[in-house]
């Protein structure tokens, strides 16, 4: 009966301790980015070149997404309620849709891949190489150097790079709508105008700061976790896409529950 | 103004690799720490500078308690201190000079004209004018070790950690190495501590070596001392001869 047990309840234990470890490492981590928000001096000259790299530069590929989505959110709606409701509703349910749900889950995703894969494969490298043990040797703290400007920069153009996906979504459904779909513009507009209420946007850049939060927070934490080796960086890279990517869809269910 | 580290102790899961590590470096003076890979050289530099902290025991620098000082008291020693690392550890992302400069940037009160014209000043010590804007990608091992010498004295630090700074090097690039890491203390009177296997680097650059073995240091003397030790690691050690070792065993 022991020998049945042990190996199950061992890994049982093993896994909790390791849980309860990585929860432990993940709380310092946190507590040390908050203690280094004093050290402007130091993030504050970085954060305009973050804010272009993690939010500018990620403009093209949200667009690119958010561009098919809204195409594919008219074609549908339209599929969808044919006869029973008016075709207006399209407008209704493209920009509805855009600005709740897809808008900010679709580009949180997106930046999850681009941008966090990005912040844990960088800093993992700086880990291994003794980059990060350089900066501290040259008297700069490590977490004000390269969390902060980051987590700062995704909290801040998250929700614009979510609001320019939401626009382009919403201007490709009533560009399908107008064109290959029995629907005018002032009808596409008056179903957009319909159901329309500003909180769903506050309700939406919520959403999209706190994916921004999520995303850059946990990739520089898979970062920094980096043991040695170009293995261990692989290993943070996919931690960092696929922790947050969990988290997103937490958060947005969270978002969902508190809000509406 | 010295380095004394009395009964350092650092375990790594079961493994001790510092046993009770007691050393000092008096002021200006070029210590050479010398010893087999895995003995813990590199981990006995990094808690000079807080890089690692001991289980157990002390290190002093400047008569300073590393273990004990607050954060922004051992940012302010740091300033004191340079380390280079064995791989040079450059930021890959920036050129040269921004490399050297980084340091430079955390001096209070410096201005831009003097942090360029500390970063030419340090690029032509290492003799390598005239290369701050390319990056490290596009320079040879040896210009990298010097970039990052360039990078440790850029701030004029009184100490100088040397973690193997001629290990994979030619020997003429070795030469030119030892010869900065010895302009350092003579023109710069820096105190330093070099973590070497290259025993002929070690007996130019030295005024002590101390031989670290099994997580103590098992020697310390000039470098005429060690070559007339009768002591059997060390002779395997310099002599590149492990029976002797063995037979020790």
């Amino acid at each position: 009966m022991n020998g049945v047990w042990s190996a199950p309840l061992a890994w049982v234990g093993r896994s909790a301790l390791e849980l309860s470890a990585g929860f432990g490492r993940f709380g310092r981590f946190a507590a040390s980015a908050v203690r280094a928000l004093s050290d402007t001096g130091t993030w504050g000259r970085l954060l305009v070149d973050q804010m272009a790299r993690l939010g500018v530069e990620s403009i093209p590929i949200a667009i690119f997404i958010a561009a098919f989505t809204g195409i594919v959110l008219a074609l549908q709606a339209s599929y969808t309620i044919t006869g029973a409701v008016p075709l207006y509703f399209v407008g209704a349910l493209v920009a509805k849709t855009m600005i709740l749900e897809l808008g900010p889950v679709l580009t949180g995703l997106a930046l999850a891949g681009r941008v966090g894969a990005n912040i844990a494969s960088e800093i993992g490298t700086m880990r291994v190489t003794e980059q990060i043990d350089a900066l501290e040797t040259l008297a700069y703290d490590p977490v004000a150097y390269l969390v902060v400007p980051r987590v700062f920069a995704g909290v801040v153009m998250f929700p614009i790079v979510t609001a320019f996906a939401i626009a382009v979504g919403i201007a490709a459904g009533w560009i399908t709508s107008i064109n290959l779909l029995d629907l005018s513009t002032p009808e596409f507009v008056r179903g957009v105008r319909a159901f329309f209420d500003t909180f769903d946007v506050r309700y939406s850049l919520i959403k999209a700061t706190s994916f921004g939060l999520v995303v850059t927070f946990v990739g520089c934490f898979s970062g920094f976790g980096a043991t040695s080796g170009a293995a261990a960086v692989g290993r943070a890279t996919t931690q960092a896409v696929v922790v947050s990517s969990m988290l997103i869809l937490v958060l947005d269910a969270f978002w969902a529950a508190v809000l509406l | 103004m010295s380095i004394r580290l009395w009964e350092v102790r650092k375990s790594f899961g079961s493994r001790a690799v510092l046993d009770g590590v007691s050393l000092e470096v008096g002021d200006g003076e070029t210590v050479a720490l010398v010893g087999f890979s895995g003995s813990g050289k590199s981990v006995l530099l990094k808690t000079i500078v807080g890089l690692l902290k001991p289980d157990s025991g002390a290190v002093f620098v400047d008569g300073k308690d590393v273990g004990a000082l607050r954060r922004e008291e051992l940012y302010a020693l740091r300033r004191q201190v340079g380390y280079v690392f064995q791989f040079a550890a450059l930021f890959d992302s920036m050129t040269v000079a921004e490399n050297v400069a980084m340091g430079l940037r955390r001096v209070p009160g410096i201005t831009e004209e003097q942090i360029h014209e500390r970063t030419e000043e340090s690029l032509r010590l290492v003799e390598l004018e005239g290369y701050g804007p390319r990056y490290p990608g596009q320079l040879s091992g040896g210009q990298r070790k010097r970039v990052g010498l360039a990078r440790a004295i850029a701030t004029r630090p009184r100490y100088v950690l040397y973690d193997e700074p001629t290990t994979g090097l030619d020997p003429v690039t070795t030469a030119v190495i030892d010869r900065l890491i010895l302009k350092m203390a003579r023109e710069l009177g820096v105190t330093s501590l070099v973590v070497t296997h290259n025993m002929e680097s070690a007996f130019r650059i030295a005024d002590r070596i101390a031989f670290l073995h099994e997580g103590r240091i098992r020697f310390t003397g000039t470098p005429e001392e060690v070559r007339g030790s009768g002591d059997p690691i060390v002779r395997a050690f310099i002599e590149g001869r492990p029976e002797l070792a063995q037979e020790v065993v």
